[in-house]
C-alpha cells in the first residue's frame, strides 16, 4: 500500500487580484512520507496547502487527496485531514481543555473525554488544562495546535510553518513526533523555512513565485542543481568575497561561519576561474558538498527570470 | 450535501459560543445593562407631550379680562408664566434667546374693544423651531379661550358670551386615554434594544472569527455553515429573552404599563423578531472584513430602524416612500405587535398581519446569510 499516492494533484492554479499566486502546480505524495514544502515568503506555499484541504477552490487543475476529488469532495477530505495553520487559530479565550473538547466534538471523535484526556496527558498539560490558550507561550501553542490536529486520527497532516518562532529544543521534539507519526503511516506535508528541517523530510518541493521549481529527495535536489562548491577559509574573507562575486564563472558566494562557500554551475570553468585565488597566501581551499541552502538560494536567484521568460 | 445537519456539531459550536460569551464579562454585562439603562433613560426622559412651557406675558392692558385669560391659559397646564415684559423688543429678545417658548401679548384697550364687541386680537407668539414641543400647547390654547370669559361677561355684556355650537364633538382617546408617553415608548424599547444588541452581537461574533484567524481552523473542519449559524444564533436568542424579561418587568414595576394581551403570544412573536435580527446580523458578518466594519453596518441598519419604524416619530407622518421603506423593517411590524398586544389586547388575528412580514424578512435574510457564508477562504 505504500505506493498509493495520498496527494496527487496537477495543474493547480490560483489567481488573486490578477496575480498568479500558484501557477500550474502538481505533486505526488505517497503514504507515510514527510514531504517538505520550501520557498520564499509569498511564494504560494500557504495557498497551495489551502487548496489541498478545501479551504480555497483552485481556478483550474485537478487531483485527489486521500483518494477524494479536491474540488467536489472537499467535505470528505476535511474529515481525514489535520490542518495546522500558520497563525495560531484555536480560541485564545477558551481554556486548553475547552479547545480540545470543541475540536473533538466537531470531528465527532468517539469516546471524546478519554481522547481529550489522553491528548492532555501526552502534551503534559493535564494540570494546566484550565488555563486559557491565549496565555500559552509560542512553543506551547504550537504543541496544543498539533495535538488538536491529531485528535481525530487524521491520515494526512498539513502543517503550515509549524515551527516558526519555536525554540530549537521544542523544534527537535516536534520533528521527532512527526517522524513517529510518519512511521505509523500518517502522511505529512510540512512547509518550512529552516534548512535543517528540510533535511529531515523524505522528499522536498521548492516553490518560488507560484511555480514549482523542483521536487525530489534532498540528495536529488542537490545533484540536480549541478552546483560545484568550494569552501575557503583565510584572512579578510569579506574582501575576498567581494572580489569573487565579480568573477563570471562564480554564481554564488555565501559566507558560512568562518568560511565562504563559493559555487558555480560549470565545474571546469569554476576551477579555471579560481586558479589564481588559490595561490593567495593564507587561504585554504577544500571541495565542499553544496548545501540545500546553496541550492535554494541559487534557485531563488534564477526564479524571477523563469517567471518573466 | 449542503443541508446534512449534525446536531452534535451544532451543539459544539453553541456551547463554545456560550463559554466565550461568559468569558467576555463586559459584553455580557452590557447585554443586560443596556436595556436597563435605555429603559430608565428613555422611559423617564422622553415625553412627547411637554407641559409647563416657559411663557412671558406682555400686558398693555391690565383689565380683569386680560388676567382671566392668562390664568385660563396657565390652567391648561401647558403654560407657565415666568416673565412679565414691558416692550415688544423685549419679547423678541426673549424668544430669540430661547428663555421662553411663548409670548402672550395683550394689546392696549383690550377690555374696551372687547366690551364694544370689536373682537380684539390676543397674540400668542410661539418659538416653533421644534414643532413637537409647541403643537400640543397650541392645540390646547384654541379650546381654552372660548369659554374663559363667560364668567366675566355678565349683565349687558352677556351677549358677548361664547355660545356652544349646535352639535357636540366627543373625543375618546382609546388604549391610552391619558396620553402617557411611557405606554408608547417602553414597549417600543423592547424592539429597539433587541434590534441593536441582536444585530450587533451576531455580526461581531462571526466577524471576530475571521479577524482572529480562528475561522481558518473552523473552515478546515467538517462543520457545516448551517451548524455554525444555528450554533451562533441560539445563544443570542436566549440573551434576547433575558433582555425582554428585564424590560417587561421594569415596564410593569416602574412605569405600570398596561399588559392587556397574552404574553405567551408576545413571546412567540419574539422568536420570529429576534431570529430576523440575528439573520441580518449574520448577513452583515459575511460581508464585513473586520469587527469595525460589522459595527458600522449594524448602525447603518439600526438608525433607519429607530427613525423610520414609528418608534421616534409617527409612522403615518412620513411620506409614502418612507412608509414603504419602514414597512420592510422588522422593527416597524414588531412595534405594532408589541403595542397592540400590551395596550390594545390584540390577539392572534390582529398580530398575524404584522407577523408575516417579519417572517418573510427572516426567510430572505436567512437565505442570504447562508448563501453568503463562505465555506472557503476565497
Amino acid at each position: 500500500m505504500s505506493d498509493v499516492a495520498v496527494i496527487d494533484v496537477e495543474g493547480l492554479t490560483k489567481t488573486f487580484g490578477g496575480r498568479r499566486v500558484v501557477d500550474d502546480f502538481g505533486i505526488r505524495v505517497e503514504r507515510g512520507q514527510i514531504f517538505g514544502f520550501l520557498g520564499p515568503n509569498g511564494s504560494g506555499k500557504t495557498t497551495t496547502i489551502r487548496m489541498l484541504c478545501g479551504l480555497l477552490t483552485p481556478d483550474s487543475g485537478r487531483g485527489t487527496c486521500l483518494g477524494h476529488d479536491i474540488i467536489r469532495e472537499s467535505a470528505l477530505i476535511k474529515r481525514q485531514v489535520g490542518y495546522m495553520t500558520q497563525r495560531f487559530s484555536l480560541y485564545e479565550d477558551l481554556s486548553i481543555r475547552e479547545n480540545l473538547d470543541f475540536i473533538a466534538r466537531i470531528y465527532a471523535v468517539p469516546n471524546r473525554e478519554h481522547a481529550v484526556g489522553e491528548a492532555l496527558d501526552r502534551l503534559g498539560l493535564t494540570k494546566r488544562s484550565a488555563q486559557l490558550a491565549g496565555h500559552l507561550s509560542g512553543g506551547w501553542k504550537q504543541r496544543l495546535a498539533l495535538a488538536a490536529c491529531l485528535l481525530h486520527d487524521p491520515k494526512l497532516l498539513l502543517l503550515d510553518e509549524p515551527t516558526a518562532g519555536v525554540d530549537p529544543n521544542a523544534r527537535r521534539e516536534f520533528w521527532n513526533h512527526i517522524h513517529r507519526l510518519a512511521a505509523d503511516g500518517i502522511t505529512v506535508l510540512v512547509s518550512t523555512h529552516y534548512m535543517d528541517e528540510a533535511e529531515r523530510c523524505h522528499r522536498l518541493a521548492y516553490i518560488a513565485y507560484g511555480k514549482l521549481l523542483i521536487t525530489g529527495t534532498a540528495a536529488e535536489v542537490i545533484a540536480h542543481s549541478k552546483l560545484t562548491t568550494w569552501s575557503v577559509s583565510g584572512p579578510d574573507l569579506f574582501g575576498l568575497a567581494a572580489e569573487l562575486r565579480s568573477v563570471p564563472a562564480i554564481t554564488m558566494v555565501v559566507p558560512f561561519g568562518s568560511t565562504l562557500h563559493v559555487s558555480g554551475t560549470d565545474a571546469p570553468a569554476l576551477d579555471a576561474a579560481l586558479g589564481h585565488f588559490r595561490a593567495r597566501p593564507g587561504t585554504v581551499w577544500t571541495p565542499a558538498e553544496p548545501s540545500l541552502e546553496d541550492v535554494f538560494i541559487r534557485m531563488m536567484d534564477e526564479a524571477p527570470d523563469n517567471f518573466n521568460a | 450535501m449542503r443541508f446534512n445537519f449534525s446536531p452534535a456539531r451544532c451543539w459544539a459550536v453553541l456551547t463554545k459560543e456560550f463559554v466565550q460569551m461568559r468569558r467576555d464579562r463586559l459584553t455580557f454585562a452590557m447585554m443586560v445593562g443596556v436595556p436597563i439603562m435605555q429603559l430608565i433613560l428613555f422611559g423617564f426622559a422622553i415625553n412627547s407631550d411637554p407641559k409647563a412651557l416657559p411663557t412671558a406675558v406682555l400686558a398693555a392692558d391690565n383689565s380683569i379680562y386680560a388676567r382671566t385669560l392668562v390664568r385660563a391659559i396657565e390652567n391648561s397646564g401647558y403654560f407657565r408664566v415666568v416673565q412679565e415684559l414691558t416692550s415688544e423688543a423685549e419679547a423678541d429678545r426673549a424668544l430669540a434667546m430661547g428663555s421662553v417658548q411663548f409670548v402672550i401679548t395683550i394689546p392696549e384697550n383690550f377690555a374696551r374693544k372687547l366690551e364694544r364687541g370689536e373682537r380684539p386680537v390676543l397674540l400668542v407668539e410661539a418659538d416653533a423651531t421644534d414643532p413637537a414641543a409647541t403643537s400640543n400647547a397650541i392645540a390646547a390654547l384654541l379650546t381654552i379661550n372660548q369659554a374663559a370669559l363667560n364668567r366675566d361677561l355678565q349683565g349687558v355684556l352677556q351677549g358677548l358670551q361664547y355660545q356652544p355650537p349646535a352639535f357636540e364633538m366627543r373625543v375618546q382617546r382609546r388604549y391610552n386615554p391619558e396620553g402617557i408617553t411611557q405606554y408608547n415608548i417602553v414597549p417600543g424599547l423592547i424592539g429597539v434594544v433587541l434590534t441593536m444588541t441582536m444585530v450587533m452581537m451576531t455580526s461581531l461574533a462571526v466577524t471576530r472569527e475571521y479577524e482572529r484567524g480562528t475561522m481558518e481552523n473552523l473552515l478546515a473542519t467538517p462543520v457545516r455553515p448551517i451548524e455554525v449559524m444555528a450554533g451562533k444564533i441560539v445563544p443570542y436568542i436566549i440573551v434576547g429573552y433575558i433582555q425582554v424579561s428585564v424590560i417587561l418587568l421594569a415596564a410593569k414595576l416602574l412605569f405600570a404599563v398596561p399588559m392587556l394581551g397574552s404574553l405567551a403570544l408576545l413571546s412567540f412573536v419574539l422568536i420570529l423578531f429576534i431570529a430576523a435580527n440575528l439573520a441580518i446580523g449574520y448577513t452583515f458578518s459575511t460581508l464585513a472584513k473586520s469587527q469595525m466594519q460589522a459595527m458600522q453596518m449594524t448602525f447603518f441598519f439600526f438608525l433607519p430602524s429607530m427613525l423610520l419604524s414609528g418608534f421616534m416619530f409617527p409612522f403615518r407622518g412620513m411620506p409614502q416612500w418612507a412608509q414603504w421603506l419602514g414597512e420592510i423593517l422588522p422593527l416597524t411590524h414588531f412595534l405594532r405587535i408589541v403595542r397592540g398586544i400590551l395596550l390594545k389586547g390584540n390577539g392572534m388575528a390582529e398580530v398575524f398581519q404584522n407577523a408575516w412580514p417579519i417572517g418573510l424578512f427572516l426567510l430572505i435574510a436567512g437565505t442570504l446569510a447562508l448563501t453568503r457564508y463562505r465555506e472557503t477562504l476565497d
